[in-house]
């Protein structure tokens, strides 16, 4: 088996990195960049714990390979906030206290970032709906949902964002 | 994780080509499937074809109907306008199935091409398995097999198919186009899947390397008046225990012509071919669809755990020519 010599963009930096064609999205971010905010759960596209960006739309990390993403623009909760202002929704996760353990947080956001952008988090039920590939194993969902429509409100007061 | 090379295919021959010179090879479009058949030992490809750079990724919609290039993306099809206005059981079926996640990566082509979620098929460890692995044996049928199939199951293989795409798809009497080394050819959905028989190792008529380039809905009478419901244990994020999808032609009050397939309930889409005929020239009347169903189950045959998958069917029918007829 061969190595793979492959160029990732992750959160705006491009990297040239030697992988195993084995290597999915999520393996090469946290163990190949050091990248370690994106969380391994389930590792079967179950959980969403390892939700990314990819060309601005969000995917399951683990589900795809490193190799399939030469050129494509990622983004990861390490890139979500701005010269050190954390992104609204970061923000509302604090302000709601949407996280108990913390360990599904980095792919609620991730997806939630993204929930909000696709224009469903009109109400408290599209956001269940729209945010139900996303499981908290410590049932923090109340506050996850509050957190999301604040900051819905908040992206949309400042869009783009 | 078994050793591959990657490769990534550049034109849809070449992809083609790829697999044809190798019987090890295996295509990857959104790998939901794959990655997960290729961490659990499900599938040992020696070569992994990366189709996602072809150009087949288009949605057209013309008076003959929709063109659906392959690689065209769940969430995609979903949203677009001439699938939610002329096709709503197609939307309907995708926007319910799996995560946003998910169908933001999964293709229609991939979908198509799922496999059972029967759990001992997907068990991490080995258990017979006869679709698993040939000759090994059905442990579902004697097992648990609530989740499984009622029409259409073989001894060898009591499994049902998860697709809730195919289920609409087979309703708006959609085809298949695949290419192969010999050409182009459309297969109707009604002709794609298998029954299990003795070999529940083959899912579909597919040969090795064909390559699916897109699916072709035409735009019938009862394509704009579809609907699909999908019955599960979870609101949100689960596949179908029972669901159906129903397309209909209405003459004022009363069914003019309908199409009906079941998911949850067979190895395939299952046609509900009695009821259709059943249901011509009736009135929108709950009474009268449940009796026009309930003849269409007389071949039903349940396994020890999953007989009341038939009034869930019957009435999950009901509902849904209720909802298409504008009823509910
Ligand atoms: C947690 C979870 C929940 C899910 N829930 C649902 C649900 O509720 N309803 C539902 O319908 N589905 C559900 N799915 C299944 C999902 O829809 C499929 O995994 C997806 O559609 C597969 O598409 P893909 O492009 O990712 O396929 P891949 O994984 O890329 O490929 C799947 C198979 O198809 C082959 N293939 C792909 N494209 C082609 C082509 N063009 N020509 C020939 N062969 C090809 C591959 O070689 C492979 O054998 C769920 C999946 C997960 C992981
Ligand atoms: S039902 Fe089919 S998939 Fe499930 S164990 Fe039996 S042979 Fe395997
Ligand atoms: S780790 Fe990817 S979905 Fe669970
Ligand atoms: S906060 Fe613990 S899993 Fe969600």
């Amino acid at each position: 088996m061969t190595l793979l010599e492959t160029t990732l963009r992750v959160n705006g930096t491009s990297r040239r990195l030697e992988i195993d064609p084995r290597a999915t999205l999520l393996d090469a971010l946290r163990e190949r960049l050091g990248l370690m905010g994106t969380k391994k759960g389930c590792d079967r596209g179950e959980c969403g714990a390892c939700t990314v960006h990819v060309n601005g739309r969000r995917v399951l990390s683990c589900m795809t390979l490193a190799a399939m993403h030469e050129g494509d623009e990622i983004t990861t909760i390490e890139g979500l906030a701005r010269e050190g202002t954390l992104h609204p929704v970061q923000q509302a996760f604090i302000e709601h206290d949407a996280l108990q353990c913390g360990y599904c947080t980095s792919g609620q956001i991730m997806s939630a970032v993204a929930c909000v952008r696709e224009g469903h988090a009109g109400d408290e039920d599209e956001i269940r709906e729209w945010m139900s590939g996303n499981l908290c194993r410590c049932g923090a969902y109340p506050n996850i949902v509050a957190a999301v429509a604040a900051a819905a409100q908040v992206m949309e007061q400042h869009a783009p964002i | 994780m078994h050793p591959f090379e990657y490769a990534r295919a550049g034109d849809a021959a070449g992809a083609v080509a790829a697999l044809a010179g190798d019987p090890e090879a295996a295509f990857i479009a959104g790998g939901t499937e794959l990655v997960n058949w290729l961490k659990d030992g499900i599938e040992r490809p020696g070569r992994v074809v990366d189709i996602n750079r072809l150009p087949l990724g288009q949605i057209e919609a013309t008076s003959a109907g929709l063109r659906i290039g392959t690689l065209a993306r769940m969430s995609d099809v979903a949203a677009h306008r001439a699938v939610r206005s002329g096709f709503p059981a197609l939307a309907e079926a995708l926007e319910r199935s799996a995560s946003a996640q998910l169908r933001n990566m999964a293709s229609m082509g991939g979908n198509l091409l799922q496999r059972t979620r029967c759990p001992y098929f997907r068990a991490e460890t080995d258990l017979p398995c006869n679709k698993r692995r040939p000759g090994s044996g059905c442990a579902a049928r004697e097992g648990l097999n609530r989740t499984h199939a009622i029409f259409g199951w073989s001894d060898a293989c009591v499994a049902t198919h998860p697709s809730d795409a195919a289920v609409a798809l087979r309703a708006l009497e959609a085809s298949v186009r695949v290419l192969g080394r010999g050409g182009e050819r459309s297969i109707p959905l009604a002709d794609f899947y298998r029954l299990p028989g003795d070999a529940p190792e083959r899912d579909t008529v597919l040969e090795h390397g064909e390559l699916i380039v897109g699916i072709d809905v035409p735009a019938t009478p009862r394509a704009r008046r579809s609907w699909y419901v999908k019955v599960r244990e979870r609101a949100s994020y689960e596949f179908a225990l029972v669901s159906a999808a129903v397309a209909l032609d209405l003459d004022g009050g009363r069914i003019r012509e309908v199409r009906i397939a079941l998911g949850g309930v067979a190895p395939m889409p299952w046609p509900l071919t009695e009821a259709e005929r059943a249901l011509a020239g009736l009135p929108l009347e709950r009474a009268a669809l449940a009796r026009a169903v309930d003849g269409a189950f007389s071949e039903a045959r349940p396994l020890a755990r999953n007989a009341f998958k038939i009034a869930l069917a019957k009435r999950t029918v009901v509902r849904a020519l209720e909802i298409a007829g504008g009823m509910a």
